[in-house]
């Protein structure tokens, strides 16, 4: 599939021509430098938008022929998104963060309270439920924002720059979990710059000016 | 999410900018309250009128002169000085005349009116005992003026309470005192019964003295300002117009009606004028506060524009996680109906309390109807829903990841 922006008469290429596949339980890493068109990529990966030619198939289904509302469906339910910003809902506690997605699922709220307290005691919180984001470290919001990720039981796990705000320490913790969550089947999908955070994938694939540059196995300089 | 849900997450957000949250309501609060209370206050000067009218009796019929004309130019109402004592007797008398039960010729005119060191201007008039049955007059210390008052030409005067209280102070009984009118000195003989009236319209503010006395002694004239006249039922009122009508066209001399020099008013066709006259002043008043609702409305458009602004980020993420359009419309527009909803509330509030302090302290009638208070929460939430559309629908369809790099 291949993107072009237009702004005003001038024509960028942002993904030209790039195809793969992902298969259910794969962990990941889309690497390149900046301009790559690696955020490009996710943005479509995560149906919030549309490659300007070419198909993206998502369990099969074709993502181009939908409209805005029925891509809002896809995202609430395949997709679980973990930004670099972690992007929680300001002043906001961990346990109504998570239940967010729950909330556009039509989701009874007694069930979407079990589960939010289900995956936040999965990511080790289970002591900050009712912590709002302001009151919570980096790497805290970026469990919660994982926690957030999973409620929905997604197709995928996108993240994007996971760790670009988190201590080290901590990053490593995040990239645990990831880890942990991809052993017990979730595919995972992870754009990051960052060649230590690339090497817990089990599959890298580098973008370069919006070509695909190489893609082959991980390092496993780590054992998996 | 169901309702009750949404308005607890539509308060919370609120809740997190109080001063802002205020501002925006205060603008409907004040809109929404002018509205009520000028409605009301509206109502209560009209019932005023109809009650103060309806109070002189539903029989009544007023002969006025003709408007005086000399040349093309028509002067004031009333200027005239064609009716005449006369014109009243023949009306009483007349065969022709049946649907007629009394008649009351009157004078008056204003003077200052002198009771040892207090003085007032006050309204004159010059009756026969009749106008006490046709204007349903009673008396509440001694008698008013009889039939041998008129024709002996007795210096005697009948006090409205107003007119006591000026001169001789609230609450004393003044019967066997004397005013000076226009240099003649009166016995008071009686006090008549508060009729009720303010300002201009007081019908307490008069001192009745005997029509001959008014004529001849107070203001040397001979002719009459009006005729009363009680028809025999409401049913015959049209009959009793035309027959005096005619029965003052042959009197006359004139052949033509459009030539009269009186006219003839019922109570019916002062009480239309005078509703049409507060109705106007109603309408008027309640569109300058609709205007100010309108300010109102358009503050709360612009606060919830800017809230959009502020929470781009917020949409993006609620969007990327799922959110449908309907639902982030939903999400702001009940925020908006919320905030004007509030402000009709507290502004039906405001608008009552008002209406009641113009009641206490100004003896306005205290009149809030239902209608206009159901009305204020229709039109606020309406408001709600018309300005919080703009705004609702700008944050639906942001794109998300245009929302996301928001910063």
């Amino acid at each position: 599939m291949s993107k072009t922006y237009k702004i005003g008469e001038l024509e960028t290429v942002a993904l030209a021509d790039v195809s793969f596949e992902i298969k259910k339980g794969e962990f990941v890493a889309i690497m390149g430098p900046s301009g790559s068109g690696k955020s490009t990529l996710m943005h479509i990966l995560g149906a919030l938008d549309k490659p300007s030619s070419g198909k993206y198939f998502l369990d099969g289904e074709n993502m181009a022929g939908l409209s805005d509302d029925e891509l809002a469906e896809v995202r609430n339910k395949k997709i679980g998104f973990i930004f670099q910003a972690y992007n929680l809902l300001p002043r906001t506690t961990a346990l109504k963060n998570v239940m967010l997605p729950m909330v556009y699922a039509d989701i009874t709220a007694d069930e979407r309270r079990r589960r939010a307290e289900m995956y936040l005691e999965m990511v080790g919180l289970k002591d900050r439920f009712f912590h709002t984001s302001n009151q919570l470290s980096g790497g805290q919001q970026q469990r919660v924002a994982i926690a957030r990720g999973l409620v929905m039981n997604p197709s995928i796990l996108l993240a994007d720059e996971p760790t670009g705000n988190i201590a080290s320490a901590q990053a490593a913790e995040i990239m645990e979990i990831f880890r942990k969550l991809n052993r017990e089947g979730h595919t995972i999908i992870m754009i990051t710059h960052e060649a230590d955070i690339a090497e817990y994938a089990k599959r890298i694939i580098h973008l370069k000016d919006g070509h695909i540059a190489s893609d082959g196995n991980g390092h496993r300089r780590r054992k998996i | 999410m169901d309702f009750r849900e949404l308005a607890i997450e539509s308060l919370s957000t609120l809740a997190l900018n109080k001063l802002r949250t205020g501002l925006a309501i205060l603008g409907i609060i004040i809109g929404i309250g002018s509205v009520i209370a000028l409605v009301s206050l509206g109502q209560a000067s009209q019932k005023a009128v109809e009650s103060q009218i309806q109070s002189l009796g539903s029989n009544l019929l007023t002969v006025m002169p003709g408007s005086a004309q000399s040349g093309g130019v028509r002067g004031a109402a009333g200027a005239r000085t064609t009716l005449t004592f006369n014109d009243a007797k023949d009306i009483e008398n007349s065969p022709a005349i049946t649907a007629v039960k009394n008649v009351s010729p009157e004078y008056s005119g204003r003077a200052q009116v002198v009771a040892g060191r207090n003085n007032t201007n006050t309204s004159v008039m010059g009756v026969t005992p009749l106008y006490a049955q046709v204007r349903k007059i009673e008396t509440a210390f001694g008698n008013f003026i009889t039939e041998r008052d008129v024709t002996a030409q007795t210096r005697v005067a009948v006090l409205g309470p107003a007119a006591t209280a000026d001169l001789f102070g609230e609450g004393i009984n003044p019967v066997g005192q004397a005013v000076r009118i226009n240099g003649q000195t009166l016995r008071v003989i009686g006090v008549t019964v508060s009729k009720g009236g303010s300002g201009f319209q007081n019908q307490d503010d008069v001192i009745y003295v005997p029509l001959t006395i008014a004529q001849k002694q107070l203001f040397g004239v001979n002719y009459l300002s009006t005729i009363s006249l009680e028809a025999e039922s409401e049913e015959v009122m049209v009959q009793a117009q035309n027959q005096v009508g005619y029965l003052l066209l042959q009197r006359h001399k004139l052949s033509d009606p459009q030539e009269a020099d009186f006219s003839i008013f019922s109570q019916q066709d002062i009480l239309e004028t005078a509703s049409q006259v507060t109705g106007t002043f109603t309408a008027l008043l309640s569109g300058v506060a609709a205007i100010s609702l309108l300010v109102g409305g358009i503050g709360i458009m612009n606060v919830m524009l800017v809230t959009v602004t502020e929470r781009t980020r917020e949409i993006g993420l609620r969007k990327a996680l799922g959110a449908k359009k309907k639902v982030i419309i939903t999400q702001f527009l009940s925020e908006s109906v919320i905030l004007t909803f509030t402000g009709g509330l507290f502004g039906i509030i405001l608008g009552v309390l008002i209406s009641f302090l113009f009641s206490v302290f100004m003896s306005f009638a205290f009149v809030v109807s239902l209608n206009s208070i159901f009305l204020a929460f229709v039109v606020s939430a309406a408001i709600g829903i018309i300005f919080g559309w703009y705004p609702a629908r700008k944050a639906a369809n942001l794109e998300p990841i245009e929302a996301l790099r928001y910063e």
